[in-house]
């Protein structure tokens, strides 16, 4: 095969996902009563940058054929946690983000390290840390609100607009994509993730870092999700330790990592998939809006598609080459 | 396999019948009761105890679907809306004339099966991994009961049966103990007695290896989850009647403390091992904690954090994979 036209293979799930992201997002822009505006364009980069990024955050561990469960509550703790700390000024509420990050990163290699070294099944673990990070998160913020000094300056310079049209948001996301991404994806590390997400026994054999790998994956999962939070603080200007906001962020991130056509057994996908798969989720919640749906019908589209997307995407019935496999 | 399987349990000696994680469970029921006397002599009072039982029972109901589900190796993340559909459903149909009435707890009960067959669909003939179906179902069958509840308001207070079973009691002894007693015995004799019970211990040890043994793997796989589903609704018609009417999100507080008490009582997380007994120990542990931590007025943040604690803690002493090095 050619080598443009294995890259091209190799990516047709990231078109795919960028192809199902434009027709939501034209089909919402078209039927927008503001139409194509930047501030329409902002609103919508604002809410999808939230889910972008914690389903970036998701796909690191999936990759690694494991799973994140308590990427919403990282994404929670990091709210609650940067509502205390991003204070004062542009600089101070900077390094208070930075402390934000680091605590987000810590929880990441908290799950790394028990799901590496403890050899504890990702799933029970990640929701059982998710318990204690949400917990944490709750002593924090036992109720809405925010600091009095909170660094409204900073949050406004990273939500609005750079030049007046393009959205701060989602310069930040193309700048994580390149900046953590990319050199993750290029790195022995990396490589050796996704090799031990395809075959973990394959990648030992072959002498591959595959634990430091997948310590690495968890700990940058705990930043992008952490810094997901970050951004919700700034949009909201507070922290609340919401349990069904992080339980939904949970799920959504799965979500979009499914539509983004990264593989849940592992080994297969890139997050930039994934981000276009978080917008065209989100993008599907807009089409409810401004198609007027009942808002109580909301929740059960939503998992009507969620459910779709997933058996679709998740379902091995489809992937088995003899019977005996379909049990392994 | 160990030992003790291979011998017939009569034959077995008394060390290879006793099980560590049910005696380090009901060791440390004991130990936090002698704590707690210290701390106040009414702990130990038969009151108090019969008022736990009581608590503990709706826990112990819906653990018990739990446990099913993962002594196969699998986990139902549906639990809370599943919990909270049984209720909403039951008290639903209340309105219904004295039909509805009578009909009310099995209809709550059959809606819970009718959410485990779709679990039970995805997981064993569609192949997805259970976190994901159940996780997805969670929201859909979420999405549906806002609808249905913001859309018709259905009534939404238990009916006299409902309150019978959850709220009262005869002779000193809570029908809500008598409800999981029964469920209890039904799931040892499941379990213990039956090829069905066999069967679901020999998937959780190694699907392929029963299946071609002969077993309907994914018979068994979507019969447990539908039998889980339905005692998890069950559950939520007892909390229904106990709380007098149901209530958004009333099962979110069941999740954790479920897989915990399960985790807690030596079931191993991986499958294929693990006694009823272990997870009634695992229950009463769950339940005397919570009592103990809102005693000393530890708030909802402590309790998490410790439900996290335990259960990683737990899995760590009995839920180990096996190294990558085969």
């Amino acid at each position: 095969m050619r080598d443009w036209r294995f890259t091209l293979a190799e990516q047709r799930a990231t078109w795919l996902a960028l192809g199902v992201f434009l027709a939501m997002f034209v089909l919402y822009v078209a039927n927008h009563p503001a139409g194509f505006t930047p501030n329409v364009v902002q609103t919508a980069a604002n809410k999808g940058v939230l889910l972008a990024l914690v389903a970036m955050a998701q796909t690191f561990v999936v990759v690694t054929a494991g799973i994140d469960l308590s990427v919403g509550m990282v994404f929670i703790l990091a709210n609650c946690l940067a509502s205390h700390l991003v204070v004062g000024s542009a600089a101070t509420g900077m390094a208070g983000m930075l402390v934000v990050l680091g605590a987000g990163t810590l929880c990441g290699v908290l799950n790394g390290a028990i799901v590496i070294f403890g050899r504890l099944q990702p799933i029970v673990t990640t929701i059982a840390t998710g318990a204690v990070f949400f917990g944490i998160a709750l002593w924090l913020r036992p109720f809405p609100g925010s600091a009095p000094e909170f660094s409204a300056e900073l949050a406004d310079a990273l939500t609005g607009k750079v030049l007046g049209v393009v959205p701060a948001s989602l310069v930040v996301l193309a700048a994580v994509v390149l900046l953590v991404w990319v050199p993750f994806r290029r790195s022995v590390l990396g490589r050796a993730a996704y090799a031990a997400g395809s075959s973990e026994m394959a990648a030992y054999m072959s002498g591959m870092p595959i634990r430091r790998a997948k310590l690495l994956a968890y700990a940058l999962s705990g930043l992008l999700a952490a810094m997901g939070g970050v951004f919700l603080t700034f949009f909201t200007y507070s922290g609340e330790a919401s349990l069904a906001n992080g339980n939904t962020y949970t799920l959504y991130s799965i979500a979009a990592v499914v539509l983004g056509g990264v593989s849940l057994f592992g080994g297969r996908g890139s997050a930039v998939g994934a981000i276009f798969g978080a917008l065209a989720f989100r993008a599907i919640g807009d089409l409810m809006f401004v198609f007027d749906v009942d808002p109580l019908w909301q929740p059960l589209f939503q998992g009507l598609v969620l459910v779709l997307a997933v058996s679709v995407g998740a379902a091995r019935l489809f992937q088995v080459r003899n019977k005996l496999e379909l049990f392994g | 396999m160990t030992d003790s399987a291979i011998k017939s349990p009569e034959r077995a000696g008394w060390r290879q019948r006793i099980d560590l994680p049910v005696v380090t469970a009901f060791g440390c029921i004991v130990l936090l009761l002698l704590l707690g006397s210290l701390y106040s002599p009414n702990f130990v009072s038969p009151t108090y105890l019969i008022q736990q039982l009581k608590v503990g029972a709706f826990l112990g109901v819906i653990a018990t679907g739990m446990m099913l589900v993962i002594l196969l190796g699998q986990i139902d993340l549906s639990l809370p809306w599943t919990v909270t559909a049984g209720a909403m459903m039951a008290s639903a149909l209340t309105a219904y004339g004295p039909l509805g009435e009578a009909l009310a707890i099995p209809f709550g009960v059959l809606c819970g099966i009718a959410i485990g067959l779709v679990n039970g669909i995805g997981v064993a003939y569609l192949r997805i991994p259970s976190m994901i179906v159940t996780l997805a179902v969670n929201a859909v069958v979420q999405g549906l009961m806002v609808a249905y509840t913001g859309g018709f308001a259905p009534v939404d207070s238990a009916s006299a049966a409902m309150r019978f079973l959850g709220a009262g009691s005869s002779f000193g002894l809570p029908h809500a103990v008598i409800a999981w007693a029964v469920v209890g015995i039904g799931a040892i004799f499941l379990l213990g007695r039956t090829t069905f019970g066999r069967a679901v211990y020999a998937i959780g040890n190694k699907e392929a290896a029963a299946y071609l043994s002969g077993i309907p793997t994914r018979l068994v796989v979507l019969a447990a989850f539908a039998l889980c589903s339905g005692i998890a609704a069950f559950g939520g018609v007892l909390l229904a009647g106990y709380g007098g009417k149901a209530a958004q999100s009333m099962g979110d507080a069941y999740l954790l403390p479920a897989i915990a008490a399960v985790v807690l009582g030596g079931t191993s997380i991986l499958g294929g091992r693990g006694s009823y007994l272990g997870t009634v120990a695992g229950v009463i542990l769950i339940t005397l904690l919570q009592s103990i931590l809102s005693v000393m007025q530890i708030a909802e943040f402590g309790r998490q954090i410790i439900y996290g604690a335990i259960i990683i803690g737990m899995m760590l002493l009995y839920g180990r994979g096996s190294a990558a090095r085969g």
